[in-house]
């Protein structure tokens, strides 16, 4: 673990990116999925089609390709993302980070979608349907009693979309932010020798960064649960 | 309690509350409703009754619009039914509905499942709505549970709930969908005195049950249904002991071999 160790700054930083990546991702497809669900469980045609054609393409599309995308394809349509350009300590955000922001986001949006769709699917309709004969809007039957039981049954599939997105932002290294997986192929490269315990000591950093996750899942689940 | 549950009992006298004018519905081809004529007066208190797949469940949804029509109008109180939007919203809150599964909001107690409309829907004040929903919990003997989750409750004590739910939102009119037919035998009867004590004061009611005895104490009509049709109406004693049309003689005798 000696390289590690010796590189510490180095690798803290690197998770600094990685985790800045998950949480601004995870924060942003929270939001646009939560609203792309609405649209795809919602009574307007129009929009539920929308929102099903997104994720059908999204989804079947590989990250790699989706990040490539907006890391070339976005500035030559005018997405340069050049007006990003934040630094935080040693965390420097630029137009790469923000192209591969977006680009986590667009994936893991149609995921969210997916995972709460499932949820809100779990409810019974009867919830909704006594909600409506007491008199709430479509917009209240949603927010008093769909979705609260919806988030509910959707905890455990979020997890799983979120967690999987931690992983996903190993792609970036690839693509010119200095996160997690690019800092261990530096240090591979670096120090070739000890190339398997690199490996793993970032792995189980990954192990234990996922584990914090699903506790949190967990507690939160439990929280939740209708007595 | 409200002037209106104070009243004397007066069966069918009160004005037109709930006029179905030449309603039609279909389910793709399915013809459920055909041509059901119904005025319901204020007070008044309505049973259906009819064979499986009658369409009687579809009747009492279109009456708040959970299903639309196809044809015909239906008014409450005078107004036609809203087609979408707030309005609509309003007029459910004017008809209480309670279902055969009793569909209590799974995620809050007894108590928040009763304020939640008149909260949300009536806009009134939190300390206001929870006392009254005491109230009607006490009312229907839950009075004491009132911080529970449904499924903490039996199925009796879930329906009762329901209906302090609907009532909450002082309704005009109460439509209930086979209330006790998902119940135990023993807690049949709790959910029906609750429902007699109901049409007692003065609750204008639809009710779609095959409990004679709830029909025989409680309503001012019977309204026997089948393919879609209300083919016959009478009071529940001439219908239950002297039924004129073929289908219902044929309905009475299934129900009362068992
Ligand atoms: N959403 C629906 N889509 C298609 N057909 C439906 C729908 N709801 C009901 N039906 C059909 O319409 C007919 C009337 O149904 P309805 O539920 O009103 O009957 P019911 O008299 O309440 O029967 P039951 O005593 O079984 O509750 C039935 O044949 C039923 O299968
Ligand atoms: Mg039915």
């Amino acid at each position: 673990m000696d390289v590690v160790l010796d590189n510490a700054s180095a690798v803290a930083l690197a998770f600094g990116y990685t985790l800045s990546l998950f949480v601004v991702a995870g924060v942003l497809s929270g939001i646009f999925g939560t609203l792309l669900a609405a649209m795809r469980v919602g009574p307007v045609a129009v929009l539920s089609r929308a929102a099903a054609i997104y994720v059908t393409l999204v989804r079947n599309t590989p990250l790699l390709i989706v990040i490539i995308f907006f890391r070339f394809a976005g500035p030559k349509i005018g997405l340069t993302w050049s007006f990003v350009d934040i630094s935080i300590g040693d965390l420097n955000l630029n137009n790469l980070y923000a192209a591969c922001v977006v680009g986590l986001t667009v994936y893991t949006t149609a995921f969210v979608c997916e995972a709460l769709r499932s949820g809100v699917n779990a409810v019974d309709l009867g919830q909704a349907e006594a909600a409506r004969a007491i008199g709430l809007p479509f917009s209240g039957v949603m927010r008093e009693v769909v979705l609260p039981q919806a988030m509910r049954a959707s905890v455990p599939p979020l997890a799983s979309v979120q967690i999987a997105m931690l992983k996903n932002t190993t792609v970036c290294g690839v693509l010119g932010v200095l996160e997690a997986f690019a800092r261990m192929k530096g240090l591979t490269n670096d120090y070739a020798s000890s190339r398997t315990e690199i490996f793993v000591a970032f792995a189980l950093i990954f192990v234990v960064l996922v584990e914090v996750l699903s506790f949190a899942s967990a507690r939160l689940e439990r929280r939740w649960r209708v007595a | 309690m409200t002037a209106l549950e104070n009243e004397e009992r007066t069966p069918g006298t009160g004005e037109p509350l709930v006029v179905l004018d030449k309603v039609d519905k279909w389910f793709g081809q399915l013809h459920v409703l055909r041509d059901i004529n119904l005025t319901v007066h204020r007070g008044e208190v309505v049973v259906v009754i009819g064979p499986s797949g009658s369409g009687k469940s579809t009747l009492c949804r279109a009456i708040n619009r959970l299903e639309t029509i196809d044809k015909g109008t239906i008014t409450l109180d005078g107004q036609p039914l809203p087609q979408e939007g707030k309005e609509l919203a309003n007029l459910r809150a004017e008809v209480g509905m309670v279902f055969q599964s009793f569909n209590l909001f799974a995620h809050k107690t007894i108590l928040e499942n009763v304020t939640l409309g008149p909260i949300k829907v009536r806009k009134k004040p939190k300390a206001e709505a929870e006392a009254r929903a005491h109230e009607l919990l006490d009312r229907v003997g839950i009075g004491h549970q009132a911080a529970k989750y449904p499924a903490q409750l039996s199925g009796g004590q879930q329906q009762r709930v329901a209906i302090a739910r609907a009532l909450a939102m002082e309704p005009k009119v109460m439509l209930f969908d086979e209330p006790t037919s998902a119940l135990d035998p023993e807690m049949i009867k709790e959910v029906l005195d609750v429902m007699v004590d109901l049409a007692e004061r003065g609750m204008t009611m639809v009710v779609v049950t095959h409990e004679m005895g709830f029909a025989r104490t409680a309503a001012d009509r019977v309204l026997f249904m089948a393919d879609g049709q209300v083919v016959e109406e009478n009071t529940p004693e001439q219908f239950f002991t002297n039924p004129q049309s073929d289908r219902a003689k044929d309905f009475l005798g299934k129900i009362l071999k068992h």
